[in-house]
């Protein structure tokens, strides 16, 4: 018996697609080793009996839910602990973004556990998992075996497959936590703010997206006029850096804690192409990158790369496909 | 107000990083540097300490690593901190995430910080979670990528952005706090500071002097095994222009574009 515990993030109601990915994941691979998988929600009274429930269509089998403060890492570890203390899962499962690193780190150093970030395939061998990571910038795949009573498998953002079937309902058991001292010593003063204009990106066919590489913020203006250009359905991206920076909107953002998109075009101005922007734009069907540094990452996985200076290059760019539209 | 920082030496981001098939870790030889994101670290503590908000008694640098790594400390010293605690020990060589975050706690045990920052990765590992293995070894809060951080309410007040946005989150002391790039703008270390940042105490300690239990440390003592190490499934090689007439360059783009039908 090889049980897997994944955690389900939630937040207004709604179940978070990476998670529910994990749960398939989770389910595929439990049951090639002779276990079933789990899942831990914790929050209030959002979380509903049926809600619960749901999760049973990807594959979970029951469905621990504790209450406590939500979207905070540490009453989570203290929560996956204890279930998994009195239950004995061999494995914990993370579908990605910033909590599940969380989550899954410091549960490794509670259970004295191995931990394995950023995984993109997990199989099973002799009945246990293996996780495979890239490494060194994706150049590389390394392949983690585990030691221990307990493996913690932390996915890449995207990387597991959400597989719905109809009609499969969870058992949801209710589980009393007794939080930790230091869990209690973080409190969550607002959750979820929007910061900058409302915008759709996620529908676009062509986004052009920018980076630190525009400079300053008014560099946006050059995107905004190519997307312009372009007409119709295209729209302006940014990479999370200028966005913390505040240079353009938070729905704008693409990548790990923003937007997956995958547009017919994705033409990527002044962006480096870090792995936490890549996981969220690499399915796009054609990538343009314009970048002052041959050596930017991006070159890797775009399919036309241009080094060179995009104050030179947009302008001109932009003026060219205006006049082939009016052609 | 006690900070400690950690810090990492790692290679040199002009070095082409790989795997050294006899060992089977990273080929850390070559040119090597103070971490990037660890400069972000230690200008938080600095900007604490000159805030005003609270007094800092002291800012030290603490690192795990070869004896290499004392360059590490060195220049996280030109960068403002007071001191610098160095554990190293070959007991500790091939130790993963785990078992590097449970020997640093031992480390900063000894140290008693109120507070210890981190960066938001490493350059080279690129494991992001650090903070998280030390914070519950520790018992103390931990959020990692806070790229706000002030002293407010005897505590401190962060913000983040995390899945569903920006969060701020309201932790009280001792803590550890990893910190996002976007936090600040690292100042340039003055000539001064690194002549003088040799001359500053720099304390070495070994796996006994901070009581780390040696089974759980280094190869042996991590409860991950990597290797195995292989390509990933190549994707077709991008074409490359070099931008040299930029009214031909734009030519090939539109052309490029118009082929494929998206203009």
């Amino acid at each position: 018996m090889a049980d897997v515990l994944t955690y389900v993030l939630h937040y207004e109601g709604k179940l978070n697609k990476n998670s529910l990915g994990a749960v398939s994941e989770g389910a595929a691979r439990a049951s090639e080793v002779g276990g079933e998988c789990h899942a831990l929600v914790l929050g209030g009274d959002d979380l509903s009996d049926e809600l619960c429930q749901s999760i049973g269509a990807y594959g979970a089998t029951k469905v621990f839910r504790a209450k406590g403060a939500e979207g905070l890492a540490q009453p989570i570890i203290d929560a996956m602990a204890k279930v998994i203390g009195e239950h004995g899962h061999s494995y914990a499962l993370f579908g990605g973004g910033l909590l599940g690193f969380e989550i899954g780190a410091g549960l490794a150093a509670r259970m004295r556990a191995g931990v394995t970030m950023e995984v993109t395939g997990i199989r099973a061998e002799d009945g246990k998992l293996v996780a495979e990571r890239p490494i060194l910038g994706d150049s590389k795949i390394s392949v983690s075996r585990y030691k221990g009573d307990l493996g913690i498998i932390i996915g890449r953002i995207n990387a597991f497959e959400t597989v719905a079937k109809d009609g499969g309902s969870a058992e949801v058991v209710d589980v009393d936590v007794e939080y930790s001292d230091w869990s209690n010593q973080a409190t969550m003063v607002q959750r979820g703010e929007q910061r900058g204009a409302d915008v759709d990106i996620e529908g676009a066919d062509i986004l052009v997206a920018g980076g630190r590489g525009l400079g300053k913020p008014e560099g946006f203006e050059l995107a905004e006029a190519l997307a312009g250009a372009f007409g119709g359905n295209a729209a302006v991206a940014a990479t999370r850096a200028v966005v913390d920076a505040g240079w353009y909107p938070y729905a704008a953002q693409i990548g790990q804690t923003g937007k997956t998109v995958s547009p017919k075009l994705y033409l990527a101005a002044g962006i480096s192409g870090a792995i936490q922007h890549k996981v969220g734009m690499q399915s796009s069907e054609n990538i343009v990158a314009i970048n002052k540094d041959a050596n930017a990452p991006i070159f890797e996985f775009s399919d036309l790369g241009i080094v060179g200076d995009l104050n030179k290059i947009l302008p001109k760019l932009t003026e060219a496909i205006k006049a082939k539209k009016g052609s | 107000m006690k900070i400690c920082v950690l810090v990492k030496e790692v290679p040199d981001a002009a070095v082409e990083k790989r795997i050294d098939p006899s060992t089977g870790r990273l080929d850390r030889s070559g040119e090597k540097n103070l971490n990037p994101y660890d400069t972000h670290a230690i200008e938080a503590a600095m900007q604490i300490r000159e805030g005003g908000a609270v007094e800092v008694d002291e800012i030290v640098a603490v690192t795990m690593g070869p004896e290499s790594a004392v360059r590490a400390l060195h220049k996280a010293v030109s960068l403002g901190a007071d001191r610098s605690l160095h554990l190293s020990d070959a007991a500790l060589a091939g130790s993963d995430v785990a078992a590097t975050g449970y020997a640093l706690s031992k480390a900063l045990e000894k140290e008693q910080p109120d507070l210890v920052l981190l960066g938001q990765q490493s350059d080279d590992g690129e494991c992001y979670t650090i903070g998280a293995v030390v914070a519950d070894h520790l018992k103390m809060p931990s959020l990692t990528q806070v790229i706000q951080l002030d002293v407010q309410d005897g505590g401190l007040r962060c913000e983040r952005q995390a899945e569903y946005g920006y969060d701020t989150v309201q932790v009280s002391l001792p803590a550890v706090i990893s910190v996002g790039d976007a936090i600040n703008e690292p100042r340039y270390p003055s000539l001064k500071a690194i002549m003088g940042a040799r001359k500053k105490p720099l304390e070495t300690v070994a796996t006994g002097d901070v009581g780390i239990d040696a089974s759980e440390v280094g190869e042996e003592g991590s409860r991950v095994q990597c290797g195995e190490f292989h390509d990933p499934e190549a994707k077709a090689a991008g074409q490359i222009i070099e931008d040299e007439d930029t009214d031909e360059t734009v030519e090939k783009i539109v052309a490029w574009l118009d082929e494929r039908k998206l203009i």
